[in-house]
């Protein structure tokens, strides 16, 4: 019985000792770079081989306050926003149909094709930014965040393709039969019945595209010179830098606003994010 | 003019053939059931009749119409699936509304429509609740409110009361009798329960591989099958078939009594039954042996009604007999009904 | 029918027919389907054979024109002292930083489906390298080694390690260089591992684990013989996505070192960058990025062995 037990603490303990290990590997970066960013400048640069994780001086949101107004930080979000929602509202146009086809209209092709799209994912930006950044060119949409609008979709529509797919299939088909046989056509059938019920699949789906548009640097870096038509993940990075003086807490700051409303919101649809990535591998 | 009619009707999934060349016509009126085990391909029809398949070869004609390569909005039914397929995120009110939205009916008109159909199936106090809130036998209810609001040609019913515990099923088959003997419409009923099949049907279908191996009233299939497939299907337990130099000696164990109490009816048998093991199971008690004088090899069931108090023990042999009337015979090898023979 | 009936139901089964198209599910599923493909094969497709076309050309960003050059394209990539260098940190680093990652994610999958206090604020700091972009984590690291207020400077000082004053210049040195890129590629594909093998997890039939649980298995004997080899098809496609986001990623060297010291941390891919974008010279930048191309063909094929095999479901 006390072996038992013992068993049962020592495995506890070495429980807790791995998610204290693991919380500060994925973490540290993050609380480091949020006490910085809370931190007056004689606080950072006059020690150099201080303990950068204690405040000497009292914390101040001087450097959010430099962020938003004396740099274009503001703007990038912005762009970030407005890029977001018409990739969202693009790959919901894209992808929703193509879901619906290959979870239930689709032969024995959709399995192929499912594959496909799968595999259109494992081609690299990096692969094709060349020849796009000259298409981009020769469609006069250089420099204007359009171009990220037209293309950022090549690598949300396969993922989105993907869990809407398994959203679908995880409604009865008989609701679909159901109101087909009620009076809809096929079509019809699917916008007043299945859509409905997919509606938090689709919303799961809308938070990570929404997000992965976020990802990008590439694209961002080749297509877009001026500073006022960047996303964050650019501007950050290039304009924030100025030469060699960097003024590493408003850095922090910048990363730091978009780092954890972005965790936290794909925390909350985690789960979600999960039953529709497996269910997209079940046989519909 | 039949109200449901399919004409040389085929539907093949690669190889299979789940319905393999199918001629059926129903009456007006008439509820007909669609009898066979799982794999028979009776729901397969049922779903080409809807329109929700379409057929390899043949016609479907519903009200005199070809249509075959119509889809089901165009073809005047009404479907309930075994899962009733209720809309989960619509109250009741709106389930049964959603079809008059699909053929356009005016607005105004809707109110009346769905508390006339709510009121033939008594839910009326149910419109504002959600299909969760519901038992197994309302949501059944609501689910033929539905149906009927389409006033359709026919009702196609795909095992509806497979869902239900298994007491409540002899009311709900009731109450679903009693509601199309009321509305008067055209049903066609899918089920492998051949309990259900007789309870309810005017006429049944019996299929097996795709195709029909008989039609015809409940009486018709229990007391003249057509062939073996039917003869052991119906009935519980399956009739018995014994082995008479290819031919088949069939008789329902119900009509194999104790000598003494089949009377003097015409072409009455005896017949020597060795008795291997007695089994009381309330009402009935069922009586395993064999009957060599025909067959020494299969074996054969008595039933005897508990009322019936005879004594009878395992290992021995008694005396029994059977009416004429109640001998069937088949050709071993094709299993069709043959003429009578004499026995032994 | 007699034959007068036919031709006069002949046109009204036309008007049928077109009526009522888009209700047959051979005409709608393709159709449903069609603007998806439409669109990735124009902006994936399309660029992936120009970018191929450009490798055997000799387009700069000033060109009107392609001309087909064979393999002087590549010759004259490969030829560039900086070339080996890119394509052997493209493997090395994606490699040593996978590895790594298919350990740690198992473990902390397990971890993960375990109950415990505050396992979602948990959840969130695991979550927070992977959901952040790129180039922002590529920043936070970036002062987090800075030579000389890097919070590890002090903790080596503190620990004696170095002496006082000294400075561990963590993207100076190449091989310093080279670690530093490794752990922050493990650090930011471990969450997406990790949630790829929960799903696998979660997966597994609760009777196996009822069974093994009942045939009194301990912990680490269910967990090699019986979990494993259950999961393994799901550690493999959490590696190959893996693999395929570090080997083709460019934003970690272009952020965190810039190719230093000297072109030491250039990979295919930001050195493509380098050559097509600030070189202006496509066809060598599109040579360059085309050499990941076999590595990529190859990860395909055995995804699509790989999900052949093993039906999910």
């Amino acid at each position: 019985m006390a072996a038992v037990i013992e068993r049962r603490v020592s495995g506890r303990v070495g429980l807790w000792v791995l998610i204290v290990l693991f919380g500060l590997f994925c973490a540290f970066p993050f609380l480091f770079a949020t006490i910085t960013m809370f931190k007056q400048n004689t606080d950072v640069y006059t020690r150099p081989n201080g303990n950068q994780l204690i405040f000497t001086k009292a914390p101040t949101l001087s450097n959010l306050t430099l962020l938003f107004h004396h740099t274009q930080y503001g703007t990038f979000v912005v762009n970030n926003v407005v890029i977001g929602v018409c990739v969202v509202a693009i790959t919901l146009a894209l992808s929703l149909p193509a879901a619906y086809s290959l979870a239930r209209a689709a032969g024995w092709w959709a399995e192929k094709v499912g594959i496909g799209v799968f595999v259109v994912y494992l081609v690299p930006p990096t692969l094709l930014f060349l020849p796009l950044s000259q298409l981009v060119t020769r469609f006069g949409l250089q420099d204007s965040i359009w171009s990220l609008v037209v293309v950022y979709p090549s690598f949300t529509v396969p993922l989105s393709t993907w869990l809407l797919m398994g959203f679908f299939k995880s409604i009865p088909r008989e609701i679909e039969e159901q109101a087909q046989v009620d009076g809809y056509s096929r079509l019809g059938a699917v916008v007043r019945a299945v859509l409905p019920l997919a509606l938090p699949g689709i919303f799961t789906v809308v938070v990570f595209t929404f997000t992965l548009t976020m990802q990008d640097f590439i694209y961002a870096l080749s297509f877009v010179s001026s500073s006022s038509n960047m996303t964050v993940s650019v501007g950050v990075p290039t304009n924030l830098i100025r030469g060699d003086v960097f003024y590493w807490q408003a850095l922090m700051a910048s990363a730091i606003v978009v780092a954890v409303p972005v965790a936290l919101l794909y925390n909350l649809f985690l789960d979600k994010f999960i039953q529709g990535f497996t269910m997209g591998a079940v046989k519909g | 003019m039949a109200v449901v009619e399919t004409r040389d009707l085929r539907k093949h999934f690669g190889d299979t053939h789940a319905v393999d060349g199918i001629d059926l016509a129903t009456a007006e009126g008439e509820y007909l059931v669609l009898l066979g085990p799982s794999g028979c391909g009776k729901t397969t029809l049922l779903r080409v009749i809807a329109g929700l398949e379409q057929p390899t070869e043949g016609d479907v004609l519903i009200g005199g119409r070809v249509v075959t390569g119509l889809p089901p909005r165009a073809r005047k039914i009404a479907m309930v699936f075994q899962s009733y397929a209720l809309y989960p995120h619509k109250t009741v009110y709106k389930n049964i509304v959603f079809p008059l939205g699909a053929q356009g009916v005016p607005r105004g008109e809707w109110d009346a429509k769905v508390n006339w159909a709510a009121d033939v199936l008594g839910i009326r106090p149910l419109l504002q609740r959600k299909p969760r809130q519901l038992s197994g036998g309302e949501r059944q209810r609501v689910a033929l409110a539905r149906a009927l609001v389409r006033d359709p040609h026919v009702f196609l019913l795909d095992e509806p009361l497979s869902n239900l515990d298994a007491k409540l099923r002899a009311a709900a088959r009731e109450d679903l009798k009693e509601f199309q003997q009321r509305v008067g419409i055209t049903t066609i009923y899918v089920t492998h329960d051949q309990i259900e099949a007789m309870g309810l049907g005017d006429r049944i279908a019996v299929l097996n591989a795709g195709q029909v191996q008989q039609v015809g009233t409940p009486q018709d299939i229990y007391d003249r099958p057509q062939n073996t497939f039917v003869a052991t299907f119906v009935g519980s337990p399956p009739m018995n078939l014994l082995d008479r130099d290819g031919t088949l000696v069939g008789f329902r164990p119900e009509a194999f009594l104790p000598g003494a109490l089949v009377g003097d009816a015409p072409g009455r048998l005896t017949l020597d039954f060795h008795v291997v093991r007695a089994e009381y199971l309330g009402s009935d008690r069922y009586v395993y042996g064999t009957v060599p004088a025909i067959d020494p090899e299969s074996r054969v069931i008595a039933k005897l009604p508990s009322t019936v108090t005879t004594p009878i023990d395992g290992d021995t042999v008694v005396p029994f007999a059977i009416a004429g009337a109640n001998l069937h015979f088949f050709d071993a090898t094709t299993g069709e009904r043959t003429a009578a023979e004499r026995v032994p | 029918m007699s034959v007068l009936d036919e031709v006069a139901a002949r046109p009204t089964e036309e008007r049928r027919r077109r009526r009522y198209l888009f209700d047959r599910e051979r005409v709608l599923g393709p159709a449903l389907l069609l603007p998806a493909v439409l669109y990735l094969v124009a902006v994936v497709g399309y660029p992936l054979v120009l970018a191929i076309l450009y490798a055997f050309s000799d387009v700069t960003t000033g060109s009107q024109t392609l001309h087909l050059v064979g393999w002087s394209t590549f010759r004259s990539a490969i030829d560039d002292p900086v070339f080996g260098t890119a394509l052997r940190n493209s493997f090395l680093f994606t490699a040593i930083s996978q590895a790594c990652v298919v350990v740690l994610s198992t473990v902390l999958a397990f971890v993960l489906t375990q109950d415990f206090r505050g396992k979602w604020f948990f959840r969130f700091l695991v979550l927070l390298p992977w959901t952040t972009p790129v180039a922002l984590s590529a920043v936070i690291w970036l002062w987090m080694l800075d030579s000389i207020f890097s919070p590890f400077n002090w903790l080596l000082v503190k620990l004696h390690v170095l002496s006082p004053g000294g400075h561990v210049v963590w993207l100076g040195g190449e091989h310093l260089a080279i670690s530093s890129v490794i752990a922050l590629q493990t650090w930011r594909i471990l969450p997406l591992a990790t949630v790829i093998v929960m799903a696998g997890l979660s997966s597994i039939p609760q009777d196996i684990r009822d069974a093994t649980e009942v045939d009194g298995a301990r912990f680490w004997r269910r967990t090699f013989q019986i979990d494993l080899p259950l999961l393994a098809p799901v550690i493999l496609v959490a590696v190959l996505f893996g693999i395929v986001f570090t080997f083709a990623d460019m934003a970690v060297i272009f952020i965190l070192t810039g190719g230093a010291p000297g072109n030491g941390t250039q990979v295919l891919a930001s050195w493509a960058f380098y050559k097509g974008i600030n070189g202006g010279n496509l066809a060598v930048g599109a040579a360059d990025a085309v050499f990941m191309f076999p590595v990529l063909l190859a990860l395909a094929a055995i995804v699509l062995r790989f999900a052949r095999r093993s039906e999910v479901g």
